[in-house]
């Protein structure tokens, strides 16, 4: 399992970083929101889970949708907008799925998909497939409205449903404190009668047995949803390639504790170098041959402009 | 073969009960459908038939419940989702424009959601400015999401069958007024498919395109009119979105005179698309145009002001009489034009 885990955490650094790289050259014409940092989370659910199991996400999902699975090739030639991408060049960085993977939609407005889980997760319910659903969100999705609602059907019908609420304290650049009264999200949460938790620092290990025995708890049962609220932290800027410590809402000082706490470095540990660098060397062949292909793929023909507008 | 006839609410109820029953995967829900008045009677009984798990009342979150609505259709299910006036959509309107209208596309083609939005519009007896208003444009507006606002028993049977087999979200727009009508309705299942206009009325003078309710007040409409000896050909579009223009156009061709009466207001609306469309086709050749719809106003409770808010049957063949004929004429009203009205206490 530490294999797993540190595989999926480094290919997810890597291929961010990757990314980050080529950015600049103007390849990849689309906004990236960067999981650098916060790859634990994605990681820490995904590897507890099954294949069958539903995800649904934010714009920040890169590390999602590869922790769950999610074609590489595809998410690249899709930030580079290739017909060949996992939404051939309809979706870009923002709009990423992989539904083959149970990567099901990903979403550019806050809080829109945690309702969409819900939605799976009664038909999973009814239908007594015995999956389990994770809506991924950030803390700024806690406060819109429909969060809330959600929160407040799945209860009421005993859903199959995980909240995952991946807490990096940042709302683009508008701190927690400025825009929550108290730093109490579970406490609210768990009001509504629901098993809730954090998982402070980044612990992957801490969140990956906290969702495994959470899946199994609600899986093919009537007991209903957990909410894990993960704590986690951003390491680039809110959108695009790089540090953004210049602006002045948050301090290098303050990014320490994280960068100390770093789930990557930490898991890596675990492992013999030998085996670590093997793994490395796997991740670094997959990704040289994931941008390859992105950069040989072909442009869309003009005619894919209306194509899948409607289903037939 | 004998006439069966069906209330409008009759009509959508035994579509819904009748595809209910031929697939597991259709659902029904919204506030108030498995109560005792089981929304107008358009849900009556299929809470016994169907069971609680398909037919359930929600909290009140329309934001949260078109979203579960869509993960439903994305999981693999037909949910139909009902707003008992058309005023609460606005509350679903980011999960209905950001998600419903573009999965299929934002997502290339892996996902999709067959999801019916059910949207009674209200009117009359002190409905007000949030329980009348009649906004299908804004959702013709949108590419990915279908729009449909059938007439008559007939086509609410027709077109909600259409619209819980279609792959793609579809607005249902219907209208309280027109749940007095009834009319010839088959047993069986029947579409009336996407994109297909009705020629309700063949005329040789004036082309009246009316939407929703005011269909019913343009066919009423075209017989003032014919008193006058003015032949109104009346155009019924049922679906909004898709829209199909060629039956339109063919007969403005014919009638050179256009006059579209939309059961909403006029800018940015239906009736502005549908003359911007034909006058689009018919460059060069000489039509005339006008449209008719609700005051630019919202709507007042109090009856002298309703009544001059919207558009009626006499009004109508008003503007159309003079668009033949050079003067407004208005008809002296006959009883069995009138249109029906809600009776107290509500």
């Amino acid at each position: 399992m530490i294999e797993r885990i540190y595989r999926s955490l480094y290919r997810i650094r890597r291929v961010e970083e990757e990314i980050a790289r080529v950015y600049p050259s103007d390849k990849i014409k689309s906004p990236v929101h960067l999981s650098i940092g916060q790859e634990a989370v994605a990681v820490g659910v995904c590897e507890a889970l099954e294949a069958a199991d539903i995800t649904f996400g934010t714009y920040r999902s890169h590390a999602l949708y590869l922790a769950k699975g999610g074609d590489l090739k595809g998410m690249i030639a899709e930030l580079y907008g290739k017909q060949t991408g996992c939404c051939k060049g309809k979706g870009g960085s923002m709009h990423l799925a992989d539904a083959r993977h149970g990567v099901m939609g990903t979403s550019a407005v806050v809080a829109t998909t945690i309702p969409n889980a819900a939605g799976y997760a009664y038909a999973t319910k009814l239908r007594k497939d015995k999956r389990v659903v994770v809506s991924f969100f950030g803390d700024g999705a806690t406060e819109e409205g429909v969060f809330w609602e959600t929160v407040n059907f799945a209860v009421l019908k005993k859903l199959p449903l995980l909240f995952i609420c991946e807490n990096n304290r940042y709302a683009i650049h508008a701190p927690f404190e400025t825009r929550h009264p108290a730093d109490n999200i579970v406490e609210r949460v768990r009001a509504f009668g629901i098993p809730s938790m954090r998982i402070p620092d980044n612990d992957v290990l801490a969140l990956h047995d906290a969702v495994d025995s959470a899946a199994k708890s609600m899986r093919g049962t009537d007991a209903g949803p957990v909410f894990i609220e993960c704590m986690t932290y951003r390491w680039r800027e809110h959108v695009g390639p790089n540090n953004d410590f210049h602006l002045g809402y948050r301090t290098e000082q303050e990014a320490q504790h994280w960068i100390h706490n770093d789930a990557m470095r930490i898991i890596g540990e675990k492992l013999a170098e030998p085996a670590r660098k093997k793994i490395d060397a796997e991740v670094e062949a997959e990704i040289k041959e994931a941008f390859k292909f992105a950069e040989e793929s072909p442009w869309p023909d003009a005619a894919e402009l209306w194509s899948y507008v409607y289903k037939e | 073969m004998p006439e069966r006839v069906l209330s409008y609410p009759q009509a959508i109820c035994e579509a819904t009960d009748q595809a209910m029953a031929a697939d597991p995967s259709v659902l029904l829900f919204g506030l108030g459908v498995d109560d005792a008045k089981a929304i107008l009677g358009t849900t009556k009984d299929l809470v016994t038939k169907h069971g609680a798990a398909r037919v359930f009342d929600t909290p009140l979150s329309e934001d949260a419940m078109t979203g579960v609505a869509i993960g439903l259709a994305l999981a693999g299910m037909r949910p139909i989702h009902v707003h008992i006036r058309m005023d609460f959509l606005m509350l679903a309107m980011n999960q209905l424009v950001n998600m419903a209208a573009k999965t299929h596309y934002m997502y290339g083609g892996q996902e999709h959601v067959p999801l019916v939005v059910r949207a009674i519009i209200g009117k009359s007896w002190g409905q007000g400015a949030q329980h009348s208003q009649a906004l299908h444009s804004f959702f013709m507006h949108v590419p990915g999401i279908k729009v449909v606002a059938p007439s008559t028993p007939y086509d609410a049977k027709g077109c909600m069958n259409a619209a819980i087999r279609d792959n793609n979200p579809v607005l249902f727009v219907e209208h309280r007024i027109l749940y007095f009508l009834k009319s010839d309705v088959p047993a069986e299942t029947y579409y009336v498919a996407p994109g297909k206009a009705r020629r309700v009325t063949e005329g040789s003078d004036i082309t009246l395109v009316g939407v929703s309710q005011m269909q019913l007040e343009c066919f009423r409409a075209q017989i003032y009119l014919k008193e006058r000896g003015i032949s109104a050909e009346v155009i019924d579009p049922i679906w909004l979105s898709p829209l199909d223009m060629d039956t339109i156009i063919e007969s403005v061709r014919k009638t050179k005179r256009l006059c579209v009466v939309d059961n909403g207001w006029l800018t940015c609306g239906a009736s502005a698309e549908i003359v911007a469309r034909v006058c689009e086709t018919l460059q060069g050749e000489k039509i005339q145009v006008k449209r008719m719809g609700f005051a630019n106003t919202p709507c007042p409770p109090t009856p002298p002001l309703e009544d001059l808010f919207y558009p009626n049957a006499r009004t109508i063949a008003s503007a159309a009489h003079k668009m033949v004929k050079g003067v407004e004429k208005l008809p002296d009203e006959r009883a069995e034009l009138k249109s029906a009205e809600f009776k107290g206490p509500f």
